[in-house]
């Protein structure tokens, strides 16, 4: 294998999922909207671990959080941790088949939601709907999704 | 490592503003993807305005123009009622508070978090925008600038959770918070007893206590006032006045809260405006700025 990875195409990937992030859908959506930068991010790392580590993933968490409009380090600290199980998993998780990669990335947003979750609360207490923890369960059912445009993303530069 | 960094950064910037320069720098990151997000909003708008026909624009314009007839009219009498307002308070010995600049800002559509009404506006640091400045729109008041970046702003909307604004009932006077709901149509109430001369219909107007909102800014009208007998407060709900889900441009208030001094109560408005300007611009020079380019602003809206 080519051991060139294009990082241009990495980045491009990051920004569009930052975008798609921020892109105001109506309420409904919003609610569900699944966090399309961690679901990258993973992707990365899984394909390419050599080139996106803890440190990638920290730096992309401190803009998401710069995006966000968090408190820094909110993301940051998430993104690292989750990035971090898939970097120790990702020789066995390239081999999961899709569904079984799908249990992993739940568990992944799972994480990340309820450190978002705890952080979030011992700054300011406050209630939250169930639907909180929607953007998980959508996450997860985006993922085949997110894999296969980025599979395709990363082996049509192979092509070229 | 990274946990470690990322918990020294949230325990900083949760306790002090030390990482404001930080937040600044990323926000040169980050801040053109806000406003790339937007500008499919943006370039509609511009569209729908550039081929909408003749008709629609003239009977724009007309409507506007009797719109302006009418305000008109209305402010007629305005400046000799504010003067015999500042002339009988110093009669009162009293100080009225005067000076309010606003800067026209518009909203970017984007959507920062879900379950947090916080709004981003295209006008930050730059123009010498800084976090506890209220907002307006035509209505009533909007929020509060929760965070200034150098390209744009977070604004804090008074339904927000973590939001309350002071208020008062028009009608007789009454003190309260109104606390946010978290949807952009409600307001709670929760700090009024059972028997408290509230009634639906009533007025919320900003009371100017807290010293961040102006005081006689109207909030909201109350629409439901539920007596709970076995508890010591009612559960009272009001809607805001302002259209927060329907605006694309908002006002950033600077208030004024330095009183005309009693000495010399006819003084001109605009010497009175000029006063505390000098003094902010003492503070910094960038709110100087700003109402400089507030200044180009009105001239281009004249």
């Amino acid at each position: 294998m080519n051991n060139y990875h294009g990082f241009g195409r990495i980045i491009l990937t990051i920004i569009l999922a930052m975008c798609l992030r921020i892109v105001p859908w109506p309420n409904a959506i919003a609610n569900i909207n699944p966090d399309w930068v961690l679901l990258v991010l993973i992707y990365w790392t899984l394909a390419v671990p050599e080139r996106v580590g803890i440190f990638h993933a920290w730096t992309v968490g401190l803009l998401t959080d710069a995006l966000t409009g968090r408190l820094f380090g909110q993301h940051a600290l998430a993104y690292s941790l989750a990035i971090y199980f898939c970097l120790i998993l990702h020789k066995r998780l390239r081999q999961f088949p899709l569904p079984q990669q799908g249990v992993f990335i739940f568990l992944c947003l799972l994480l990340t939601q309820l450190l978002l979750f705890w952080l979030k609360n011992i700054q300011t207490p406050s209630q939250f709907h169930a639907s909180f923890w929607l953007p998980v369960f959508t996450g997860t059912l985006c993922w085949p999704l997110v894999y296969i445009a980025l599979r395709f993303v990363r082996l049509a530069r192979f092509t070229k | 490592m990274a946990v470690i960094a990322s918990i020294a950064l949230l325990v900083t910037e949760h306790r002090s503003h030390r990482l404001d320069p930080l937040r600044a720098t990323t926000s040169f990151l980050i801040d053109p993807l806000k406003y790339l997000v937007d500008l499919p909003t943006t370039l509609i708008e511009k569209t729908v305005g550039s081929i909408s026909s003749y008709a629609t624009l003239k009977q724009e314009n007309d409507r506007l123009r009797e719109e302006q007839f009418i305000d008109k009219t209305r402010l007629l009498k305005f400046d000799a009622l504010e003067r015999e307002n500042i002339h009988l308070r110093a009669l009162l010995e009293n100080s009225f508070k005067l000076g309010e600049q606003v800067l026209v800002a518009e909203l970017l559509s984007i959507n920062m978090a879900p379950y947090e009404n916080i709004v981003v506006v295209n006008k930050g640091t730059r123009f010498g925008v800084h976090p506890k400045q209220p907002v307006l729109d035509a209505n009533g008041v909007v929020g509060q600038v929760f965070r200034s970046l150098p390209l744009s702003s977070e604004i804090m909307l008074i339904t927000d959770p973590n939001h309350a604004i002071p208020v008062q009932v028009n009608r007789n006077g009454l003190l309260t918070i109104a606390v946010g709901s978290g949807q952009l149509n409600r307001l709670n109430l929760p700090f009024l007893s059972n028997n408290a001369d509230i009634r639906p219909g009533d007025l919320l107007i900003t009371s100017g206590l807290g010293g961040t909102f102006p005081p006689g800014y109207p909030v909201g009208i109350v629409d439901d006032f539920t007596p709970i007998s076995d508890k010591p407060f009612a559960n009272i709900t009001a809607t805001p006045k302002s259209m927060l889900d329907r605006n694309r441009e908002l006002l950033i208030v600077w208030s004024d809260s330095t009183p005309i001094p009693l000495a010399t109560p006819q003084t001109s408005k605009e010497k009175v405006i000029e006063t505390p300007r000098d003094d902010k611009s003492a503070r910094s020079g960038l709110v100087h700025k700003a109402s400089e380019v507030e200044q180009a602003g009105t001239v281009r809206d004249e």
